[in-house]
This record gives structure tokens, sequence and C-alpha cells, in this order.
């Protein structure tokens, strides 16, 4: 047994693997499961793919749609796949009425979350590999074009998709399967204020201190400047570091509490008629 | 070990837990020792299932202590957790998963230093082979609920929780589950705490019941002995007794 032990915190990698495995077998047998990890990012790359192309050829080829909305659509995916690696796996122990057997088992909170976390790695570099190679074959659009820059943004947004992940299974382990749908509504809400598809100053002056504290908002506005004027600002991408690492931090810290207060109030069986 | 030597697996102290006004558990004592199957019974809401699900880490006590083999199961929870397993009629395996692969994550989960010569073992144990290439969800509720009780034997516990393990099975099946729960504990001296709804099963398997009413333990003694001592035919009679008329016991006595 590998037990990695870090300020009193002891995992076990045999456990975080089993969480890992169940979800790999439930994904590897089931077209329906597969088809949706691919299905819904390449729609969105093909529609957008073809927009940008008619945008581009009524005029618009000095703007840089398609190196601007397509890096975007990619991004914003990663994001959401992150998160949904996590919150569906979750849903998935719900939907099977598996958490009791789980929970009755030597497994800790902190291994089932390091458990969905790799999952959430497997599913978005299946999604986001599919994508990026639609885009090239089909749009002749490199993510790569943004070279060492990629791993700032990716990282940003995979800590970022964890901290939302983590978060909504807080929610969801405190108030049940009733409130599911905001698997999907969550990222719904925060788009508009990520300055994915515009630039931060588009925003009315008042809404705009929400877009400063959201970290995947610092991704698209560098993206958009590496595009447009070749720069970047390292500032601003360490403000988004630091903003992404306190927002998974947090909802790690409000996903123990929930689990606590799980145990306390025996929402772990109360599911099970949920 | 106690100083009259015997090894206490379980030992549970005034343990509470209340729910909004409703006092669930209300200062239960009672211990276990190596080897022993002891049956917790009462009628529905008496608090059976709360206390199990306190013994399984799956509800925080609000009052007493619990120690499982000498330790302090709040402190060592992972470490217990590990050395003993659960089954419950309500928590089955996951249906779309395969037998194998349910088993599988189960004994990885369980710390079996060989999960998949584990997994062997107690496929050939409960001869499930014909079953393990297909979905657990597709599987009858009697070859489930012998799922359930090889993933509950997956990591040779030796304190096994089981809340109504034959509930809804039918009279052979539930047979079988009996013996192989017996024969398991008597082979390793593992201790059982079995809820059940079935009198006749209770005094079949258990050297020792606690009977429950309202969160309280109202009785305590052997299956056989205690409808005598208070002039009932048998613990089916005994169990609608204090069901129905709980306070009557202190008359008796």
């Amino acid at each position: 047994m590998f037990y990695v032990s870090c300020f009193r915190i002891s995992m076990s990698s045999k456990r975080i693997y089993a969480i890992f495995l169940r979800q790999f077998f439930l994904l590897k047998r089931s077209p329906s499961r597969i088809m949706q990890i691919f299905y819904w990012s390449l729609l969105e790359l093909t529609l957008w793919g073809i927009i940008t192309k008619y945008l581009y050829a009524i005029g618009g080829e000095k703007f840089g749609f398609i190196t601007v909305i397509l890096g975007t659509v990619i991004f914003w995916n990663f994001f959401t796949r992150v998160m949904n690696g996590i919150t569906i796996s979750f849903l998935e122990d719900i939907w099977s009425r598996n958490l009791i057997n789980l929970f009755a088992s030597p497994l800790r909170v902190g291994e089932y979350i390091a458990g969905l976390l790799a999952v959430s790695i497997m599913q978005t570099f299946l999604a986001i590999g599919a994508m990026v190679l639609a885009a090239w074959f089909f749009f002749s659009y490199s993510i790569f074009q943004f070279g060492f820059l990629l791993i700032p943004f990716i990282f940003i947004l995979f800590i970022s998709g964890w901290a939302l992940g983590i978060f909504t299974t807080a929610v969801i382990l405190r108030f049940g399967p009733s409130v599911e749908i905001l698997v999907w509504s969550i990222p719904t809400i925060i788009m508009p204020f990520s300055a994915i598809f515009y630039p931060l100053e588009a925003l009315p002056t008042f809404l705009r201190p929400i877009s400063y504290a959201i970290p995947i908002s610092y991704v698209f506005e560098g993206m958009r400047e590496v595009v447009h004027k070749g720069t970047f600002n390292a500032l601003s991408l360490a403000i988004g570091f630091a903003l992404s690492f306190f927002f998974f931090f947090a909802a790690i810290a409000v996903l123990f509490v929930m689990y606590r207060m799980a145990l306390r109030k025996g929402l772990f069986t109360r599911f099970m008629t949920d | 070990m106690t100083q009259s030597g015997i090894e206490k697996i379980l030992e549970v102290d005034n343990l509470s837990k209340t729910y909004g006004f409703l006092r669930a558990v209300d200062g239960v004592s009672f211990s276990i020792q190596k080897g022993e199957i002891l049956g917790l019974l009462g009628p529905n809401g008496a608090g059976k299932t709360t206390i199990i699900n306190m013994i399984a880490g799956l509800l925080e006590k609000d009052g007493g202590s619990i120690k499982v083999f000498g330790k302090d199961f709040s402190k060592n929870k992972s470490e217990i957790l590990s050395r003993m397993n659960f089954a419950a009629a309500y928590a089955q395996l996951p249906g779309n998963l395969k037998v194998k692969e349910n088993l599988l994550i189960y004994a990885m989960l369980y710390d079996s230093p060989n999960p998949r010569e584990a997994v062997k073992n107690i496929i050939a144990d409960f001869g499930l082979y014909e079953f393990t290439d297909k979905k657990t969800g597709f599987l009858s509720s009697g070859e489930q609920s012998r799922l359930v009780l090889a993933k509950a034997l997956i990591n040779n516990p030796e304190l096994l929780l089981l809340d109504e393990p034959t509930a809804s099975l039918d009279p052979s099946t539930s047979e079988q589950v009996r013996s192989r729960i017996m024969n398991y504990a008597k082979e390793n001296g593992a201790s059982v705490l079995w809820t059940s709804h079935d009198m006749c099963e209770i005094e079949k398997v258990c050297g020792r019941v606690l009977f429950l009413s309202r969160g309280k333990i109202l009785l305590e003694g052997h299956p056989k002995e205690l409808p005598v001592r208070y002039g009932k035919k048998n613990l089916e009679e005994l169990f609608i007794m204090i069901a129905r008329e709980p306070l009557s016991i202190n008359h008796v006595t």
C-alpha cells in the first residue's frame, strides 16, 4: 500500500485508483457516455467554425474571427468538461445509489475527490483532443499557436473547473439529487461574466467587478490580447492563477463542511429515497 | 481484551442521536465479543438502522462513544472500516457495472493486498462464476444479495454489520445467505451485528439479542430464553408485544 502523507492528510493511491476505475469501467462500455464526451464539444466546434468562416468571408479577416472564436470555444469547453468530469461522476454514484457502500468503506472524502479529479483529467483530454484535431482538420486552426502560454491558460482552466466542480458537488451533497440541475446551470450563470466572447470592457461598469473575480476571465482576456496585440500581461495571468487556487481551496473547504453536515443529518441514507 | 479474558470487538457506550425533536437513539450501550452474532431487534423507527449507520461511519453521533477493536471510531475511522464491512438490503452495488468490476473496486477500497486474487477467491467461494461478466443490474434479487454479501466478505472482516440482509429474499435464498454468514463467523471468529424483522432467522443465527424501542434498549438476552422469561411462546410473540406496548415490559419484570 502506498500512502501520500502531507499535513496530517493521508491518502491511499489504491483507493483513488478504485474511484477512477469505477468511472472508467462505466465509460468504456457505454456508447452513450462516450458520445456525451465528444458529441457536444464537436457540435459546438462545428457550429462556431462555420459561423466564423462566414464572418471571415464577409470581411472580418482583420479581426481574426477564427482564432478568437474557435480558441474561445475550445477553452470554454475545456473548462466545462473539467467541471463535468467531477460533477457527472458524482451524480453517477448518486443515481446508482452507491454512496452508502462507498462511504461505509475506508474511503476518505479526499480520496474520493482525488479519484474524481483523475476522471476529469481523462475525460477532458479525450474531449479536447478530439476538438483540437477537428479544428485543425476542418478549419486549419491550431490551438498550439499560443505556444508556451497554453500552459498557464490550461492550468487556470483546470484549477477553476475543479473548483466549480467540487463546489457543485458539495451543494448536491447537502441538498440532494433534486438540485442536480445546478450541474448544467452553474456554468451558464458565470458565462456572461467570464469575458468569453467579448472583452471585459464590453460589460457595464457595475458588472465588471464580478468578472475581475472570475479566474477564467483572465484566460479569455489573455487569449484576445495575444491574438490582437501579440503580447500578454503576466500580472493579469498571475491574478488568474491566484484566484483559481483561492476558489479551489475554498471549494474543498465547502465540500468538507457539507460532508460533515451530510454525516450529521444522515443524508447518505436519505439520498436513497430522494 | 478485558480482565476476564473476553475480547470485545465493538463497545458502544451511551450512544445518542437526535433528528430535530426526535430522539432516534437514546443512551444505548452494548458490546459484541469476538465471534459473537448479536441481533438488533425492534419495530420500524426503533433506531436499529440509525445505530448501524453510526457504527458504519455513515452518520455522526450526537453523544456517547463507539470503540471498535479497542480504538475510538471517530479518531481511527478509515483504519477501523478497513477491518469491518457492511451490507444492507437497501445498499445495492451499481447495476451498470459487471459483477467482477464491482468486486474489484471494493477489494481495492478495502485495501486488499492483492485485489484481483481476492476477487478470484470470493467468486469461487460464492459460486459466482456464471455471473462474473454479467452486469449487476441484470441479476435477480437473490443473485444480487449473494453479490452484496460477497462484497461484504471481500476483506475478511472481523466485524460485519448486516442491516436486514435477507429482506425480500425467498426462504431458500435466505437460508443460503444465513448459512454462509454463520459459517464465515464460525470459521474466522468474526463478530456480526445483525438486524432483521424475521424472528425465526434471529432465533437461528443469534447468540444474543437486544430489543430496541423508541431509541432505547428494552431487553437483552438469549433469543430462546427471552420469550420464556416474559411468558411468551416465541420471539415473534415477544416482538409483537414490545412493538405494541413497550411500557408493558416494565410491568412484566
